[in-house]
């Protein structure tokens, strides 16, 4: 039991209560998808890992979890992009530079990136998964020789959906980066791969005890990418994964987000293959 | 003073006195079943009352709060929590008692909730204990709630002619000290006490076919069992379980505007796992689809996840979930149920 004192104080603040955020860039990605870049009062940094996410709140609309896709090495601000899906998200899309939002957080655990000190990186992203992504990608970039080679691997649906593109061709620059694009569809325009995303992973040069992969996508695309990287050899442990849930709080309260006993918002959104593993059903990410 | 004893022909003058005390809340009758009300006139208390039709968790996590409220433009958050009243819950029985203990382990748990640990923080909890069974849908002795077990200020136990009250507390005796009506229990008032308790032994017999142990296996062994396809099928999805079941507590967060659509406030409301889009993501993934899923997620909340996570069932036994249950679910039927299953499975 916490000592009353404490709890009192604790009590003076309502975790409840957002911190006001100014965008302070918005615009369209793709037909759907949205960036914001977001300033808190007086500049403050959100000091979050990569891989955490925010409760955006807008007055009227209640609040959304989104993943942060910058780095906390970005300083002075952080972004957002989202995709239109439904009311909250209709109404944010509607909100652009000097418009002010809510902001709770950042929540959860994110990417372990003191323990993938000295690995290989193999990053896969389906869709909309190259967002939460992306703050490992900065990170790791700005931190480099922290760490091995890295490898991204992209996949989305046609070559429309592809995002952060002028970003991605950056990258590709770099030289001790390994980015490999494929789409389920192609237009005239494509030149890259086609297929599935799993299709590119058996291709992948890698260590495997000696690679983090790091995973994240639409639920469906996990248990395909996981058998994948299983039948390379990659550790159980050495398998990351993000996963979406609904949620009210970010506190471990509201109980939307919960995997059998787990709070997701607590105990997640990052979890690695062997947790995973031991959730009996009601975790659609899981290999079967 | 551990023990005090109070005549029954003084109970309204000491309830008189508590009432100036702090606001008083006790058990009624409405309309055949009984409910917890604000007391203005101290006859209104019934202290033969079967568990309540909503247990005293509207006051301490009100089905409706306030977390704050808010004006757009310019940006601005009121004030969050506002300081509450002291309050007295009065004629709680054990099972209810559980629950809030149940609750305040949740609430407690970094990061703590300052709404209910605030409210928690104001209330006097006197606690009236069970003799016989309230009906045939109880669980309580199983669950090891039907005798009182700490979380009180005070407890009453009615010993015929006048009520012994167990002091828990200082807040407890702060409020039975110095009346001239109320006295320290002497030694017959304790050997009373135990013949109450003996007597009650012969009453009170173990609702589930096995031990809460057991309970615990069968519940990790049987995620897959066809008992939760059944009582799926049954399932309406009204969520009553949820409303009634004094350890339930997962909420949604609503905002209502004002006229002006500039200000507003926020609310957080119950809300109910058993409804069907509370796993559901915006893509339309929804993460506990079918009632049957959702109907396993609360019994595992009760037997299953909070001994993993607390080491304490978050089941108290009061019967709340079947008796209000639309379609005859039981909760005492579907635990023994599967401690048949796991029978078979050995």
């Amino acid at each position: 039991m916490i000592d009353r004192e404490i709890l009192l104080a604790k009590m003076k603040t309502s975790p409840y209560k957002p911190m006001k955020g100014k965008i302070i860039e918005a615009r369209m990605l793709t037909d759907k998808e949205k960036f914001f870049r977001i300033e808190l009062e007086g500049k403050i940094n959100l000091s979050h890992e990569p891989g955490q996410f925010v409760m955006l709140s807008i007055f009227g609309f209640t609040e959304a979890p989104l993943s942060v896709c910058s780095s906390p090495t970005d300083r002075g601000y952080f972004d957002l992009t989202v995709r239109n899906v439904g009311v909250f998200t209709d109404r944010l899309h509607k909100l652009g530079k000097g418009d002010i939002v809510g902001v709770r957080g950042p929540f959860g655990k994110g990417f372990p990136v003191d323990n993938m000190f000295g690995y290989d990186i193999l990053i896969v992203a389906g869709g909309l998964g190259i967002v939460p992504l992306r703050s490992l990608i900065r990170y790791i970039m700005y931190n480099k020789n922290d760490f091995g080679h890295m490898q991204i691997l992209i996949g989305c649906r046609t070559p429309h959906e592809l995002l952060f593109t002028e970003e991605t061709k950056e990258w590709m620059k770099r030289s001790e980066i390994k980015i490999n694009c494929t789409v389920d569809k192609a237009d005239p325009d494509w030149h890259g791969n086609i297929g599935l995303i799993t299709t590119l992973i058996p291709g992948v040069d890698i260590n495997p005890a000696r690679t983090y992969a790091v995973v994240v996508g639409p639920p469906v695309m996990y248990r395909f990418v996981i058998a994948e990287l299983l039948k390379k050899n990659i550790p159980e442990h050495q398998i990351i994964v993000s996963l979406e849930r609904r949620m009210r709080c970010g506190l471990g309260k509201c109980g939307h987000c919960q995997i059998e006993g787990i709070y997701v918002c607590q105990s997640g959104p990052v979890f690695n293959y062997s947790e995973l593993r031991n959730f009996k059903g009601e975790c659609h990410e899981k290999a079967a | 003073m551990k023990y005090a004893v109070i005549k029954k022909d003084d109970l309204n003058s000491w309830l008189r006195h508590l009432q100036k005390k702090a606001r008083l809340y006790a058990p009624k009758k409405k309309e055949g079943h009984f409910i917890f009300r604000p007391i203005k006139d101290v006859n209104e208390i019934t202290l033969k009352y079967i568990p309540t039709i909503l247990p005293p968790k509207k006051y301490y996590y009100p089905q409706k709060e306030k977390l704050f409220r808010f004006k757009i433009k310019p940006f601005k958050t009121g004030k969050a929590i506002k300081a509450f009243e002291e309050y007295i819950l009065f004629a709680v029985h054990t099972c209810d008692i559980a629950g809030i203990q149940c609750m305040d382990v949740v609430f407690r748990e970094s990061p703590e909730d300052p709404n209910y640990l605030n409210r928690k923080d104001k209330m006097v909890i006197i606690g009236l204990e069970c003799l016989e069974y309230c009906d045939k849908y109880a669980s309580c002795t199983s669950m090891g709630n039907h005798e009182p077990r700490g979380g009180y200020d005070l407890m009453m136990v009615d010993l015929g002619e006048k009520f012994i009250i167990h002091i828990n507390s200082e807040k407890g005796e702060r409020l039975v000290r110095g009346l001239a009506y109320i006295k320290e229990a002497n030694e017959k008032d304790m050997l009373n006490l135990e013949h109450v308790r003996e007597a009650k032994k012969r009453v009170f017999k173990e609702e589930f076919n096995a031990s809460l142990t057991k309970v615990y296996e069968a519940f990790d062994k049987h995620f897959a069992s066809k008992i939760w396809q059944d009582v799926g099928k049954r399932c309406v999805a009204c969520g009553n379980c949820t409303t009634v079941c004094p350890t339930c507590y997962c909420f949604d967060v609503l905002d209502e505007m004002e006229l002006s659509l500039n200000e507003g406030i926020r609310f957080r409301i119950w809300n109910s796992c058993q409804m069907e889009d509370f796993a559901k993501v915006a893509g339309g993934e929804d993460f506990r689809k079918g009632r049957d899923s959702r109907q396993r997620h609360r019994y595992y909340r009760k037997f299953k996840y909070p001994m993993d996570k607390f080491n304490r069932f978050f089941c108290t036994g009061c019967g709340r979930c079947t008796r209000s249950c639309m379609s005859q679910i039981s909760l005492v039927e579907t635990v023994n149920s599967l401690l048949a299953e796991e029978g078979e499975s050995r």
